[in-house]
């Protein structure tokens, strides 16, 4: 059973790394996920878990997932968004836990956008 | 939807639309009787009644990004197909309260799947939102308030991955600690 000391030894360990970065940090990636009824329904919120567990696993700690409403394509959802400083953004679509995965590896830990899962190759 | 577990996400993102600082999602089953009784309330801004009678047609929706609304429709339909109920009750200024009531025992009724995972996804995207959760099955009873956790964590987010993995567990295994539920879940 997952227990409260569990959940203040998380606390201490993220504290000390809290030091380092900031919510508005230079480096800091922000991936956002639509949650509206569309999204929803499509399956974002196995795709939300999936990214959760993969940026837990990884400890990336410059990663701040977040959860986004319709953005008026919902043919295409579930849709993630990755927004790093800097660059344009990217945006995902039909998107499942799997692909989701891929995301986190390629671009967000190695920089490298998955240009087949990408709108622009989705929609074509 | 596939499953109850994601109607109650998106009706719960409402509250969040609506203002809410605090949402009640009671998840509560009667073996007995074959009732589940669904229950979001929120304290957010609320809705005039002439609003409230709209809900239900799927081509009345607040949202400006497109024309159809079918959150509320498909809850509702989710749970009259089982020959349940379903009760929106609002006033302008106090909140909302959405019950749905459904006969578990009727072939039509959607399982409720996975409703932990969609609290736990409400409350780590919802920092500024309290989460209070109860899941009942008969007389055994687990309460969830995100406002407990907030205050163990002193500062450091809900939405810290770490954080939300240890969350969704807590609560998977408080849920199953209450006993077989629905069947076939």
């Amino acid at each position: 059973m997952k227990s409260v000391e569990e959940l203040l030894a998380i606390k201490n360990k993220v504290k000390g790394q809290m030091n380092v970065r900031s919510e508005n940090g230079e480096d800091n990636i922000r991936v956002l996920v639509g949650m509206a009824t569309c999204g929803i329904a499509a399956g974002a919120r196995p795709v939300l878990n999936a990214l959760v567990e993969e940026v837990a696993k990884r400890n990336l700690s410059n990663v701040y997932i977040a959860q986004t409403g319709c953005i008026g394509v919902c043919q295409y959802e579930p849709i993630v968004e990755i927004v790093e400083p800097g660059k344009e953004k990217v945006t995902y679509c039909k998107m499942t836990p799997e692909k989701a995965i891929r995301v986190v590896t390629d671009h967000i830990v190695n920089g490298k956008p998955v240009a087949e899962y990408t709108i622009g190759a989705v929609a074509k | 939807m596939r499953e109850l577990s994601l109607n109650i996400l998106d009706v719960a993102q409402n509250s969040v639309s609506a203002g809410a600082t605090r949402i009640e999602i009671d998840v509560l089953e009667n073996t007995g009787t074959h009732i589940l009784t669904v229950r979001i309330a929120d304290d957010g801004r609320g809705m005039d009644e002439q609003t409230v009678r709209r809900l239900p047609d799927p081509f009345f929706t607040t949202r400006t990004t497109r024309k159809v609304g079918m959150g509320i429709p498909l809850f509702k339909m989710a749970a009259e197909m089982t020959g349940g109920t379903f009760l929106i009750e609002s006033e302008p200024g106090r909140g909302t309260t959405v019950t749905a009531t459904f006969r578990t025992d009727s072939v039509d009724c959607t399982p409720l799947g996975d409703v932990e995972s969609s609290i736990c996804a409400l409350a780590t995207m919802n920092e500024q939102i309290d989460i209070v959760y109860t899941r009942a099955a008969d007389e055994r009873k687990f309460v969830f308030s995100s406002a407990e956790i907030k205050a163990m964590l002193d500062g450091v987010p809900l939405n810290e991955p770490s954080v939300m993995t240890w969350l969704s567990e807590y609560l998977k295994e408080n849920a199953a600690a209450l006993g077989d539920l629905q069947p076939g879940e």
